[in-house]
Formats: structure tokens, C-alpha cells, sequence
């Protein structure tokens, strides 16, 4: 069975702007060969994933503020089936880092990162966690978030506009679509040592 | 100011006077201060720390502190140095003014300043482990000393205070923050209910809180010390990102700090502007701790009908500005850019519906019995101990603190408003909520005036005062204060008069409100429940980023 490009409701496939990073996925997952039942029901079980994505609160300074617009009624996260956001690591999907994350921090992002059930995703929001933002040059900011867990999407923007966090999370939404659950993703148990890339 | 000089110098024969951006100027020396500092404060009333900032001078290292007397509102500031760069020791005022117990920590922080007496001499911001001062002048800033530490801090307990005898000799003497045989239990730093990432460590009898312990510094981003290395328009930038809640006002805080430096005028309309601005942005401010308080307390639906009225204040930002948050929008001499055509209409607009929606959050919430059994007379700050802890914004004044900037300083246009000073007694959580709903209604008044006065001046499109394209300052230092969402914000502001093109400020210190909120923690709630612990801080209100700079 082939897998197919992932659609999204109301946004068209070339609207996106990284198309080359999902079919990338694509491709990877054809050339290993996907049996048709289990390649239905790892589409059913993925849809399903990305329509229900529980982020886990973990604001820290400004962009958590327009994370809480977008909770609110007029852009209402819940029509992403993302209003469930958690307050214990446990119960979350993915983590939407909003805020810069100190060297005091740090640790502490790691560790809740490592509470999260696999799969779990993480969003950078904001400059501060995407490079430092515009406290790169300061002594005691993490330049990334990357530096301590891995990244998934990468939202620029100081604080970038709810719509623009609506973009990254139908990126998620996408990236979750292409992905081998079945024997992938849920086979995920043992921790991984993340290790950041060069920069 | 003669007569204050007459009163010190008769106080304290050493010090030595000056008038420095037209503020008395005492100069003594550490051996004198401490006894200076409690008459200063017995004689001549000067009851409240305003400000502590560190400055290192490289030839001596030493603090600043602007004193106010609460009832002539007078101010004074002296400093005090020690040229000892190895070993800088002061005498602590933390038995004076209590609001000095955090401040000497920051001070400690960031310039290693040893403060004699100080009941409880820990780091504030920075991990334990840290490796130097990082505002001192010779901080060496090689990454390899001060690495990302992922492994947790050790020994969080160990405190230490430094006790001088009768000789002069300075011991230094270990102790812990909690006995051995206390429950301790952790809260933060990632908790929905602190508004954040503050951490507490409360100590517990039973359900009763004995002692709190507030561990800050989880969002400190050394925004001072970035500041050293940027020129003036560039620090603008970082104001806006310390308390979000009062971007604009902060940075108007700065952008006025720059302007009395360099002694430019600002043009009426952008004035204006900048005043509806900070009202604006006041109301989202309140309007988003009206949110948090009551879904703090389970009120869900509450929060939604304070974030409905926001959305309206972010689009008259968003229009004129560009931007929901993070504004950028007044400059060194003016705004940049004139305001949208339609702002005037926007602004009415949303006067109009966020007045007649207080009636809809007052019957939601305000007389909601489970909101008031969880907020009337629980607590309680006193009046005296709102003066010492220098408590300002919306909590001082619901413990009876004249403290508003806007009528005790008058800056900008405001004394020509027409608009009253909510005070109330009680002290509570409930009067806190009060004072800011009634505060609402306040600027809802000062911005109907100022749609008025703005459309008198129509056709003069004059928004900004030519300013040199390098800003350069004179060698000294100056101090303004505003009135921010939550209580006085203040730039201390020091140049070393550096004639080279591109001028970078000597030293730039942030006096937040809430950095002072967090010092009344520990007070208002020992001896309530835990639970009262989620209250009283969501009415206290304070934003994080802004406590830790
Ligand atoms: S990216 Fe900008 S808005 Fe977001 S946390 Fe950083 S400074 Fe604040």
C-alpha cells in the first residue's frame, strides 16, 4: 500500500511552506514497504492522534500569553481537539515550549520532557526557544531549546501570532500523519539519550 | 531640599552632599550608614525603600537607594561604597526596611556584595553552583566556567549570614532555610497557579503554612547585563519582555528615563498617545488578572469573558502598532508612527463595552459565595507592613497605600486628568480584586478624556522629537519611576559619559513592582491553608519574567 501526502481540513497542501520535509517521510515509509491492513489502521490510528492533541502547559514568559488567547474564545484551540492542555507531563502529547528557558530551567524542562509518554512531540514557540531570541547574548539563557530536547517544529516569531502557532501545530498534526504507529511509534520505550546537533 | 541637606547633615556630620537629577544626593560611608538609615527613617520619615540598585564604579562597588517619604512624597537617594573589590562588604537594612532582604540578595547576586546582618545571604536569581557575578565589571563570561548544568542544584537548604562583633570582625555563620524536622513540601517551578515559573518551598503543619520560601531566578534572562553591551534605542527592546502585562508603560518608563537625560521634550500628540497606550494596556493587564484570579479558584467561564474583552484591546494594538504584544512602539523622543485612523473609534469602542461588561464579571464572580468565602479576609496585609515591604500597584493600595505614580509624581499628561485614586482598607485578597475592577472603571475614565483632548489637537501630526541618531548621554545617573499594571516600575539609569559614537548606558537597573510583590508571600500567607496560598498569590498578581528581569 502507498502513503499518501497527509491533508489537513481547510488548508491546501501547497500552502504549506516545508512540503519537502513531509514527503521526505513519505518516501522513507514506501521504500520499507506498508502492509494494506496495517497501513489502514496506522492511517486510522493517526488521524485520530493528530486530532486529539493534548499539549502540556509549559509556559514560561511572554509567548504564554498568546498561547492563552489561543485557549480563549476567539481563536478556541478546540477546534484542533488541542483545548485539553495538562498540567502533569503524564497525560500530555506534545510539549509547546512557550518562553525562553534559562540555564536554571533547564534541567527541569529535561526532566519533564522525559515524564511525557512516548510518542510525545515537542513545538518550539517563540524566538527564545528556537535560538535565544533576544537574549542570545545573555549569560543564562539556553540558545535553543534544542540544546536540551529534540524539536519537532520550529515556530519563529516574538511572540508569534496565534495563527502562526495554528500553523505549527497543523505541521505537527501533518508530521504525525506520515508516521509508522503501529510498530513505530508505539514501540517507543526505552529512553534515548538525546544528544544536540552541531550548530 | 536645603532643609532636608541641614536635617542629614545634623543626623550624620560625614555625608557628603550633591544634587543629582534634582534629587538630594547623600554620600556616607558604610561605617555610618546603618545608623544614618534608621534615622532616616524614625526622623525623618522616609519609611519606604523605593529603589536598591548595585552599581560597580571598577574603583569601588556600591549600592544606590532611593528612599520616599510616604507622606510629603519627598525622595532622597544615598549611596554607598567600598573599595574593596575582593571581599565588598556593606551593612545590611534588611532589619530597617524589609523590602531590602531580596533586594541585598539580588545585590549579593549580581555584584557578590556581602551584607552584614543580612538575616539569610543566598543568590537570587542564579543557580548556587554559579561561578561569579555576572554585573560586575571583571565577570569572566567564558561559557566553559558556566555551563549548562542539567543535574539539579545540591544543598538548597544551606544559608548563611555574616555577624560583626564589637571589634569590627565579620563571621560568617551557616545555617538552614527549614529545621530538620520540618515538612517541606515543593510548589513550582512549573505549576499552572503561579503564573509562571516561580517555585515555592512551603513548610507545612498539617494543612496550615508555616513558612514559605520563594526560589526565584527559573526565568532570569540578565537582562541588565545585556543592556550594558547595547545602545539606548536598543534596550528599548527589552523592557516590553520583562512585564509583558505593562509593555508600553515600561518602556515609556525608559523612553521618559532618556528624554530627562538628554533633556528633549516630547511633542503633546505622542504624549498623548503614549498615555492612552499605558491606559490600554492597563485594562488588558487587569482584565487578564481578573481572568487568572477566578480560574485560579475553578471559575473557568470567568476567564473566557475576561480574555473576550482583550481580543478587542490587542486589535486597537494591532492596528497601530503591528503587533498583539511585544509592541515596540514609543521611541527615545515620541512614537513611531502616528496612530491607525480609526483608533479614536476603536478606543470609545472598547471603553464602551468593557464598561458595560463589568457588571456581567461582577455578577459572575464578585459575589460568588465561594469567591467570597475564599477571598474575604484572607490574607490580610497591614498597611505598615505594605509601606515596608515598599508594596505599590493595586495590593498597596487595597492596604490603604497613597501610591499611585500617577497622582504622587505626576509624569507625562496625567495631571490633567480628571480621575481618582482607588484606595481601600481592608487589606485582603477581596480588596485587592476590588481595587483593580474599580481601577478599570478609572481608565476607562483618563481614556474618554483623552479621545477628547486627542481629537482637540487633530491636524497636528507632530509625533516625535528630533533625536540625534547617536544618543549620547552626559556622565551621571537618573532615576524615573511610572505607575506600571502592577505598581511603581522604576529605571535607574548611570553613563559614564563615554565620548566614543555609539554610547552604551554604564549601568541600567529595573526596579519591578513585582519583584517587591514576592516579598509579602511569605507574610500574607503563613498561617492559612494551602489552599489560600493559590488566592492570596493570583491576587497579589504578579508576572514572573518580571520579578527575575
Ligand atoms: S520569543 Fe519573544 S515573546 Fe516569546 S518568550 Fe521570547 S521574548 Fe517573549
Amino acid at each position: 500500500m502507498e502513503v499518501k501526502k497527509p491533508k489537513i481540513k481547510s488548508m491546501r497542501y501547497e500552502d504549506f511552506k516545508d512540503n519537502e520535509y513531509i514527503e521526505s517521510l513519505v518516501e522513507q515509509l514506501n521504500a520499507s514497504g506498508v502492509n494494506v491492513v496495517v497501513g489502514k489502521l496506522d492511517q486510522l490510528l493517526n488521524w485520530s492522534r493528530s486530532n486529539s492533541l493534548w499539549p502540556f502547559c509549559f509556559g514560561t514568559s511572554c509567548c504564554a500569553i498568546e498561547f492563552m488567547c489561543l485557549g480563549a474564545a476567539r481563536y478556541d484551540m478546540a477546534r484542533f481537539g488541542a483545548e485539553v492542555a495538562r498540567n502533569s507531563p503524564r497525560q500530555a502529547d506534545y510539549i509547546m515550549c512557550q518562553g525562553t528557558i534559562t540555564y536554571r530551567m533547564a534541567p527541569v524542562l529535561k526532566r519533564l520532557y522525559e515524564q511525557m509518554a512516548e510518542p510525545k512531540y515537542v513545538i518550539a514557540c517563540g524566538a527564545c526557544t528556537v535560538s535565544g531570541g533576544p537574549f542570545k547574548n545573555s549569560y543564562c539563557v539556553v540558545k535553543g531549546v534544542d540544546e536540551i530536547i529534540p524539536v519537532d517544529v520550529y515556530l519563529p516569531g516574538c511572540p508569534p501570532r496565534p495563527e502562526a502557532m495554528f500553523y505549527a501545530l497543523m505541521q505537527l498534526q501533518r508530521k504525525i500523519k506520515v508516521t509508522k504507529f503501529l510498530g513505530g511509534d508505539n514501540r517507543k520505550e526505552k529512553r534515548m539519550e538525546y544528544v544536540p546537533a552541531e550548530k | 531640599m536645603a532643609d532636608l541637606q541641614q536635617q542629614i547633615a545634623a543626623l550624620c556630620p560625614q555625608a557628603q552632599f550633591d544634587t543629582v537629577d534634582n534629587l538630594l544626593m547623600v554620600t556616607v560611608d558604610d561605617a555610618q550608614w546603618h545608623a544614618l538609615a534608621q534615622q532616616l527613617k524614625e526622623n525623618l520619615h522616609f519609611d519606604q525603600l523605593s529603589c536598591l540598585a548595585g552599581v560597580d564604579w571598577k574603583d569601588s562597588i556600591g549600592v544606590v537607594y532611593y528612599l520616599t517619604n510616604t507622606d510629603t512624597q519627598e525622595m532622597v537617594h544615598v549611596k554607598v561604597a567600598t573599595t574593596d573589590r575582593e571581599h565588598p562588604m556593606l551593612h545590611s537594612v534588611s532589619d530597617i526596611w524589609a523590602v531590602a532582604n531580596y533586594q541585598e540578595r539580588e545585590a549579593y547576586d549580581f555584584f557578590g556584595i556581602v551584607f552584614i546582618g543580612h538575616p539569610d545571604m543566598r543568590r537570587f536569581f542564579l543557580r548556587n553552583d554559579w561561578v561569579g557575578h555576572p554585573l560586575r565589571k571583571d565577570y569572566d563570561e567564558n561559557p566553559e566556567l558556566n555551563p549548562i548544568r542539567l543535574e539539579d542544584e545540591m544543598n538548597e537548604d544551606d544559608t548563611c549570614t555574616y555577624i560583626e562583633d564589637e571589634d569590627g570582625n565579620v563571621k560568617k555563620v551557616d545555617g538552614k532555610v527549614f529545621e530538620d524536622d520540618e515538612y517541606v513540601i515543593n510548589f513550582g517551578p512549573q505549576h499552572p497557579s503561579t503564573h509562571g515559573v516561580l517555585r515555592y518551598r512551603v513548610s507545612l503543619d498539617g494543612e496550615m503554612v508555616k513558612k514559605v520560601d520563594v526560589v526565584s531566578g527559573y526565568i532570569h534572562r540578565g537582562i541588565e547585563k545585556m543592556c550594558e553591551s547595547l545602545t539606548y534605542p536598543q534596550t528599548l527592546l527589552y523592557t516590553e519582555r520583562m512585564d509583558y502585562m505593562a509593555a508600553h508603560i515600561n518602556r515609556h518608563c525608559l523612553c521618559m528615563c532618556i528624554e530627562k537625560a538628554l533633556g528633549i521634550e516630547v511633542p503633546r500628540r505622542a504624549e498623548l498617545i503614549r498615555l492612552m497606550m499605558d491606559e490600554l494596556m492597563r485594562l488588558s493587564s487587569h482584565l487578564l488578572s481578573y481572568g487568572c484570579l477566578t480560574m485560579d479558584q475553578g471559575a473557568t467561564t470567568a476567564f473566557f469573558y475576561g480574555f473576550r474583552e482583550r481580543e478587542l484591546i490587542y486589535d486597537i494594538f494591532d492596528r497601530t502598532c503591528g503587533a498583539r504584544m511585544s509592541m515596540s512602539y514609543s521611541t527615545i523622543g515620541g512614537v513611531v508612527a502616528d496612530v491607525h485612523p480609526d483608533f479614536i473609534k476603536d478606543v470609545r469602542h472598547a471603553c464602551d463595552v468593557i464598561e458595560s461588561k463589568m457588571k456581567e464579571y461582577h455578577q459572575l464572580f464578585t459575589g460568588n459565595v465561594i469567591a467570597r468565602n475564599r477571598m474575604v479576609g484572607v490574607g490580610e496585609l497591614r498597611k505598615e507592613d505594605a509601606i515596608n515591604y515598599c508594596i505599590t500597584g493595586p495590593s498597596g493600595r487595597a492596604s490603604g497605600v497613597h501610591c499611585d505614580v500617577r497622582k504622587t509624581h505626576p509624569y507625562s499628561l496625567y495631571s490633567e486628568f480628571d480621575f481618582d485614586e482607588v484606595i481601600r482598607t481592608e487589606g485582603d485578597s477581596m480588596a485587592r480584586y476590588m481595587v483593580r475592577m474599580d481601577e478599570m472603571l478609572q481608565s476607562i475614565k483618563i481614556l474618554r478624556q483623552a479621545c477628547d483632548k486627542f481629537e482637540q489637537c487633530e491636524g497636528n501630526e507632530y509625533i516625535a522629537e528630533k533625536v540625534p541618531k547617536m544618543i549620547k548621554l552626559p556622565a551621571g545617573h537618573w532615576y524615573q519611576q511610572v505607575e506600571a499594571s502592577r505598581g511603581a516600575f522604576g529605571v535607574y539609569l548611570e553613563s559614564d559619559g563615554d565620548p566614543k559614537p555609539f554610547q552604551k548606558p554604564y549601568r541600567m537597573h529595573f526596579q519591578s513592582p513585582c519583584f517587591n510583590l514576592i516579598g509579602v508571600v511569605d507574610l500574607t500567607c503563613r498561617d492559612n491553608m494551602i489552599a489560600d496560598l493559590i488566592t492570596i498569590t493570583a491576587s497579589i498578581d504578579f508576572v514572573i519574567p518580571d520579578i527575575d528581569r
